[in-house]
């Protein structure tokens, strides 16, 4: 009861008391810090936030926050998460996902959840491998990166998860370093305020089967230019940089989905209304 | 040649002696070690002329082996659970179209609950989709099941999985007689395919057919089966022949002299049986076990033959018809038709849970003294149930199952 009528949280109101079994120095650790103080500042109690994600190591994330978890199967985050928001639309919805959950065997969902624009923020780790089927090349590896499923490297151009978001309706697109807690922070905020789907990719590092990625630290700047409102110059601007920049790429003005569920949260009426007899 | 290796590695390199054209995988616990040595063969040349291709999910992955069968190509592909589930489809399209590729399950348990661990949910679910299934008792089988099913798969025209125990065999290290490149190539003939790209007669595959002929396509995939009743062990036989193994068949009858009591299982669960069969033959008890190496197609008569004279028959599984008990208990009782033998489940081993040789036993034993239920769960934690059923009762919205189940036993209470 008490915690209903709280209006401000600690980073460790978010979370769990399960202790994270990634990796030592795994980025996904940065990634729930900067979650859990995102919600500080948004200032949402933790049962007025879903998290939602699939299978992967960064698909752990529910379990380790204190909000409404949903750890769904491999690749299928996005819908559920829809699902939840249009029947919940007072929840502030947060999908979590890897490269591979997301882009590969989820790729589908990731198209027409920018296209339908629920009211959502999708945040991928992205750490351009499989970590938790212990190293295989994802849809944004580099094609001459080597492993025992892919001999010699996948040979295929990679998925540029950001201009695929913008072409296919994303409203808000960013990209961030899980290193970059501060940035991370700030963006996420700023992602959950934004109408309609925002999708920030997080650069996280596997540091089991991708030590190569420690190096991201020092590869990162800051985006030269202001976010645009302009779909194609984002998506310009977007395709022809080193990947390595970050902060808030573009902010859209489309109109979000609408749900047409009877909002039942908030109001007291409706909810006595279940328990009369 | 003998070799002491983890059963994923036998079995890759027992794939790569196949010599598919086309190999497709999407990884996921514990097929991932197959795929990756056949990726290993590939990239060392021990399997030159094939396209290994890195696909972005299951469904990806067997709709790739279908395209390359159906131009004529050896396809191998192979997964578990969940992505078995998620390749349900292009399953059956497979088997509707008559395409003999060969693929692996790695048998794990079907969520929720999620649950990596070995049980038979996976390749049950797809049980009646037109492939034949094997299951492999061992790991020595399960390479040796690999070489029949191409065979198999090809004078047919017909999908094979070979359904291998997750991690009890495909992580386990052992002795294995791992055939060479000359002794498969002595077995398992090119493949000659029955569909090829014919540049002189260009067609369209996967037409769509209405009630006027539906059923007779359908009839010709029973016909299918019913003919591979037959090849299956024709094939083990050559392959007896050329390797000098036992492996294969239909059924791997054991001790069945006089047995009162028979045991029916699939897969490596048989190892442990084995042993309690023979402990309890040692103290007397007329018991015996039937292995079913081939369930689909169901061995009914072979069955019925090797049960014939039996009092009681108790099939263990690791999968459950919820509400019903036992899958491969209802095809047993089919088996049995014009044969009056009570027939039991125990079901065994979900989710992992280890069978163990003890539990086994008592299991046989109350049923040697006619005391077994009908559906039995071997090593039910009933407190725990019991516990769940009236925590629900009492909670108007009791909230998940297994996170209450798994807190409770975290906690001790
Ligand atoms: C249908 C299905 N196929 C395959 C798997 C196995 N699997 C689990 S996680 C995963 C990939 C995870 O990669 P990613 O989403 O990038 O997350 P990471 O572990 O790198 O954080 C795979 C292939 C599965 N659980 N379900
Ligand atoms: S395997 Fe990689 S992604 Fe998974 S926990 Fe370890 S470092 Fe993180």
């Amino acid at each position: 009861m008490t915690q209903l009528q709280k209006t401000s949280f600690k980073a460790s109101d978010y979370r769990s008391d399960n202790t994270p079994i990634w990796c030592p120095g795994c980025g996904d650790f940065h990634v729930l810090l900067s979650i859990t103080k995102a919600l500080v500042e948004l200032g949402t109690a933790p049962e007025n936030v879903a998290v939602v994600s699939g299978i992967g190591c960064s698909s752990r994330i529910p379990a380790y926050t204190n909000c409404y978890g949903f750890h769904g199967v491999h690749g299928r985050s996005l819908p559920l998460g829809a699902g939840l928001k249009v029947a919940r639309p007072d929840l502030t919805v947060m999908v979590m996902s890897g490269d591979g959950d997301g882009f590969s065997i989820g790729g589908n969902h990731f198209l027409h959840a920018c296209r339908r624009n629920v009211d959502m923020t999708y945040v991928v780790m992205d750490n351009r491998v499989y970590g938790m089927t212990k190293g295989q090349p994802s849809p944004t590896t580099e094609p001459d990166w080597d492993s025992a499923l892919s001999p010699g490297g996948t040979g295929l151009s990679p998925f540029h998860p950001l201009v695929i978001a913008l072409a296919s309706g994303a409203n808000f697109v960013a990209r961030e370093f899980s290193g970059d807690i501060k940035g991370t922070t700030r963006t996420l905020v700023e992602a959950v305020r934004h109408p309609g789907f925002s999708f920030v990719e997080i650069l996280s590092p596997c540091v089991t089967f991708r030590p190569d990625e420690r190096a991201w630290k020092t590869q990162i700047h800051a985006a030269p230019v202001e976010a645009t409102d302009d779909p194609a110059r984002a998506a310009r601007r977007i395709m022809t940089d080193d990947g390595f920049n970050v902060g808030v790429l573009y902010r859209g003005n489309r109109k979000p989905y609408n749900t047409h569920v009877k909002d039942t949260a908030g109001d007291p009426a409706i909810l006595e209304e279940e328990f009369e007899i | 040649m003998l070799k002491q290796l983890e059963g994923s590695v036998a079995i890759a390199e027992t794939v790569a002696y196949c010599r598919p054209e086309v190999v497709c995988a999407y990884p996921i616990t514990p097929q991932t070690h197959i795929v990756e040595g056949v990726g290993a063969l590939v990239k060392s040349g021990v399997l030159s002329n094939c396209e290994f291709i890195n696909v972005e999910s299951e469904f990806a992955a067997l709709s790739v082996a279908i395209g390359a069968s159906a131009a004529g190509a050896r396809a191998y592909t192979a997964t578990a659970s969940q992505g078995l589930l998620f390749m349900a489809e292009a399953v059956y399209n497979a088997a509707g179209l008559g395409l003999p590729i060969v693929m692996t399950i790695g048998n794990r348990a079907i969520g929720a609950p999620i649950n990596i661990w070995n049980d038979h949910s996976d390749s049950m679910a797809l049980k009646d989709a037109g492939w034949i299934q094997l299951f492999a008792e061992s790991n020595q089988e399960a390479v040796d099941l690999h070489i029949q099913a191409f065979r198999l798969a090809e004078e047919l025209s017909c999908p094979v999985m070979v359904c291998v125990d997750g991690f009890i065999l495909t992580h386990a290290y052992e002795r294995i007689d791992v055939p060479t490149q000359e002794e498969v190539d002595a077995f398992l003939p090119p493949f000659e395919p029955v569909q090829v790209l014919d540049p002189t007669e260009p067609y369209s595959i996967g037409a769509m057919v209405g009630p006027e002929a539906f059923t007779e396509v359908r009839y010709l995939g029973h016909q299918k089966q019913l003919q591979a009743l037959h090849l299956i062990p024709e094939i083990a036989k050559v392959f007896q022949d050329v390797f000098g193994r036992e492996t294969g068949g239909l059924v791997h009858p054991y001790r069945t002299e006089n047995a009162e009591t028979m045991i029916v299982a699939l897969g490596s669960i048989n190892g442990t049986i084995k042993d309690v069969v023979d402990a309890m033959r040692e103290s007397g008890t007329a018991i015996g076990s039937i292995g079913v190496c081939s369930f689909r197609p169901f061995p009914l008569e072979a069955l019925a033959k090797a049960l014939d004279g039996a009092k009681r028959v108790i099939v263990v599984e690791k999968s459950l018809a919820p509400g019903l008990g036992g899958m491969l208990t209802s095809d047993v009782r089919m088996s049995l038709l014009r044969q009056a033998i009570p027939v039991h489940t125990v079901i065994a081993g979900l989710g992992g849970r280890p069978v163990t040789g003890v539990s086994l036993t008592a299991a046989f034993e109350l049923a040697v003294n006619d005391q077994l239920e009908d559906v039995h769960f071997l090593d039910l934690d009933h407190a725990a149930i019991e516990h769940e059923v009236e925590r629900s009762r009492l909670t108007r919205k009791s909230g998940p199952t297994a996170e209450n189940i798994l807190r409770r036993l975290g906690s001790g209470v």
